[in-house]
């Protein structure tokens, strides 16, 4: 898609950059000892110290990934909001409290705080990193998408200008300016996701969405033999058919334009619906609709095709209530975008047709998960959803860059009410997610390359400004969750590893010298990643990192805080087996087939995420090794 | 040297029972999370059915999990306020 710069967007992503740049410099005179980069101090207020927490959570995966999802896949993009805030509840309820009395600057320290132990320091320090580095990669591919319509730059810019501002960030102030960044970013982030979701209230639903909106061509067909395609307009030639998973696409010119088209029967009436369609010559030359990119013939898309208010079919609804909303949607019909790919002799063909999908459907679970036999669903279809549910609801307390927002703050009790500010504030986002989600879905507001750009493109339907202050929060939404993973993983390189693990002697400035040298190196590696894993949506990656930090570190935390018999090497053993088998299923998953060029089918484990399995696999462990390893290094119960 | 806390955190005597009452509120939570995940294991055309004010099941139990968790946390800290108030005193 080509997206038409706009100075309000520059100016106001330039000043929402020079704020955040500016608390760095500002905090970065008061950073100086290993305490204040790492933790604040443990001096935040419970208050900022939540909404920071909302901040650091409600990343590019909840405001881009969610967002996109729910706009081309309905209520399964929704259930990633239920399972990201039900993990708040483990959170809040098992971990907060005890965590803030046993660590000091990372969440491997509250693991070691009775054993001292070498094994749990290189373990912890070990998941720590991957898990943020697995937490990286949708933010950095979330800041590439973002630039692209914003400053009309290519996504790789995007990923670079991000890498950088971050490491400067974190290499500057640490803790304290991350904080700052996030409460910013965050209280920014629900007011004006509040005001959108107004606007698509205010806006209502119409089979228009705009009076730019592309008007769809419909060719009437005769078929014979189900794929013999013919059509009596003079202006057409059908070129070839193509079957792809039961869908016949038809190539055809019409007044000389060549054009992808797909047979559709609808009250026995057989039509070709046009289509979008990219074309990837042998000489890698791309053309969107038949046309260089530049001619911008590839068009935004997301309509109504029958709009139901109080059992009659009209054209527009006018401004809606929140549930109103809902459920004028589930009565009515909406088109959706489905993409598939296929070779047309040399060319690699992609398109995006339209799938006219009942409200009904949308707005339950399905589109996305199988889960009726009456949709196919198989045996692996249902256990990917136990294993997203379990993982999304395990996975929280388990994220390191959230974890150490514990020590940020001065007392046990501060810990508890910024968790449940942070759940209100969340929870209150997460809603709003459903009605963004739908918005974009209907509002001619979804690019079919990227689904991650959903929401700030729904917000470009309603004006620029809109546009240009949504995209700027979502890019300093970026920015903070990346600064807060960043500063756990060189806790868990300079911390962990090097000061404790290495016992490297260091003085307190050193120690911050070696954090912001960690620092620059994780960030250098971040935005190689960013680049690499393009066009991927981002709350699908951050599913996949939900699943490699509940397999890896819950299991530890909860039963260090309540188990007696857990040991030392129970839990390092349990960290190891929880990344090493949630990281082997995900690389043998069939997205990660795909994502290779090969056969999603042909994928060794069925499964794309990894919970249902690698959780247990790591409970197990730490229970079979703390038993058969007990001495006198069992743990008391630290719940008490 | 062991990892304490960046700040001095003082003798907590609410800190088992506070804990109790975290368990007990997170296995109630959990077991009406479940039955979200087992409904749209076992029966997901149930997930469709209009149940309140023209919403289905799905919108009624996602919303409800989203609005119970902020509710549980603000009766929790409630709860533990009071324990810390009561035996802290002391």
């Amino acid at each position: 898609m080509i997206y038409e710069v706009s100075n309000w967007a520059i100016a106001i992503f330039l000043f929402i950059v020079g704020l955040v740049l500016g608390l760095s410099f500002y905090f970065a005179r008061k950073t100086k000892s290993a305490s204040g980069y790492y933790a604040a101090g443990g001096s935040i207020h419970w208050a900022v110290n939540g909404i920071a927490f909302a901040g650091d959570y409600l990343s590019a995966a909840s405001f881009l990934g969610i967002c996109g999802m729910i706009a081309y896949s309905g209520y399964d993009g929704f259930l990633y909001s239920i399972g990201y805030l039900a993990g708040w509840v483990v959170a809040l309820f098992l971990v907060a409290e005890p965590l803030k009395k046993l660590g000091k600057y990372t969440f491997a320290d509250a693991l070691d705080s009775r054993f001292n132990s070498k094994h749990i320091k290189l373990a912890a320090s070990i998941s720590t990193l991957i898990v943020s580095i697995f937490y990286l990669i949708p933010q950095m591919v979330g800041a590439g998408d973002l630039i692209v319509p914003l400053l009309g730059l290519p996504h790789f810019m995007g990923v670079l200008i991000v890498g950088s501002i971050v490491i400067f960030i974190v290499a500057t102030a640490g803790m304290t300016s991350t904080t700052y960044v996030q409460f910013i970013k965050g209280a920014l982030l629900v007011v004006f996701s509040t005001i959108l979701t107004i606007y698509i209230l205010n806006n209502g639903l119409k089979l228009s969405p705009s009076e730019n909106y592309h008007k769809f061509a419909q060719i009437e067909a005769i078929v014979a033999n189900d794929t013999d395609v013919s059509v009596n307009d003079s202006t057409c030639s059908i070129m070839r058919t193509k079957v792809v998973d039961k869908n016949v696409f038809v190539k055809l010119t019409q007044n000389g334009v060549v054009g992808w088209f797909k047979l559709t029967t609808k009250d026995d009436k057989t039509v070709l619906d046009e289509m979008l369609y990219m074309t990837v010559s042998s000489n890698g030359e791309k053309l969107y609709n038949g046309a260089p990119k530049s001619e911008k013939k590839f068009f935004q898309v997301g309509h109504l095709s029958k709009i139901i208010v109080d059992g009659k079919e009209v054209d527009k609804s006018g401004p809606v209530g929140p549930f109103e909303f809902l459920k004028t949607i589930e009565n009515s019909e909406v088109v959706r975008f489905s993409k598939k790919a296929f070779s047309d002799g040399d060319d690699k063909v992609t398109v995006w047709y339209q799938n006219v999908t009942k409200g009904e459907n949308v707005m339950k679970p399905g589109l996305l998960y199988k889960l009726s036999k009456s949709a196919g669903a198989s045996f692996w279809d249902r256990l990917n959803f136990l294993s997203l549910m379990l993982a999304l609801f395990l996975g929280t307390s388990a994220l390191p860059h959230i974890l150490i927002r514990y020590y940020t703050v001065p007392s046990q009790r501060a810990a508890r009410k910024s968790t449940i500010v942070a759940i209100a504030a969340i929870g209150f986002f997460y809603i709003l997610t459903l009605y963004m989600g739908l918005g974009s879905m209907i509002s001619g507001a979804l690019d079919v390359e990227s689904s991650n750009m959903s929401a700030p493109l729904l917000a470009k339907t309603f004006g620029i400004g809109l546009f240009s202050i949504i995209s700027a929060i979502a890019f300093a939404t970026v920015l903070g969750t990346v600064s807060g993973l960043i500063v756990a993983s060189s806790g868990a390189i300079a911390h962990d590893f090097i000061d404790k693990y290495l016992q490297v002697e260091m003085t307190d400035k050193a120690k911050v010298t070696a954090g912001k040298l960690a620092a620059i190196g994780v960030g250098i590696f971040s935005i190689i990643l960013g680049i690499l894993f393009k066009g991927m949506n981002v709350s699908f990656l951050v599913g996949l990192a939900f699943a490699v930090a509940a397999s890896a570190n819950l299991p530890a935390i909860l039963f260090l805080l309540f188990w007696k018999k857990t040991t030392a090497k129970g839990i390092a053993w349990s960290i190891i087996v929880g990344v090493v088998s949630s990281i082997g299923i995900i690389l043998f998953s069939p997205t990660m087939f795909e994502k290779y060029g090969l056969v999603p089918a042909n994928a060794l484990i069925p499964l794309d995420n990894p919970g249902v399995i690698s959780i247990p696999l790591a409970v197990i462990t730490l229970v079979v090794v703390s038993l058969m390893t007990q001495k006198k290094n069992s743990t008391k119960d630290l719940s008490k | 040297m062991l990892h304490e806390p960046v700040v001095e955190i003082g003798t907590d005597k609410a800190a088992a029972r506070k804990a109790k009452l975290g368990v007990k509120m997170f296995i109630a939570y959990t077991v009406i999370y479940a039955g979200f995940v087992f409904i749209g294991l076992f029966q997901p055309e149930s997930m469709g059915l209009k149940i309140l004010g023209g919403q289905n099941l799905a919108i009624i139990y996602g919303f409800g999990l989203i609005l119970l968790a902020i509710i549980m946390g603000f009766i929790y800290n409630y709860a533990c306020t009071r324990l810390e108030n009561k035996l802290n005193k002391n």
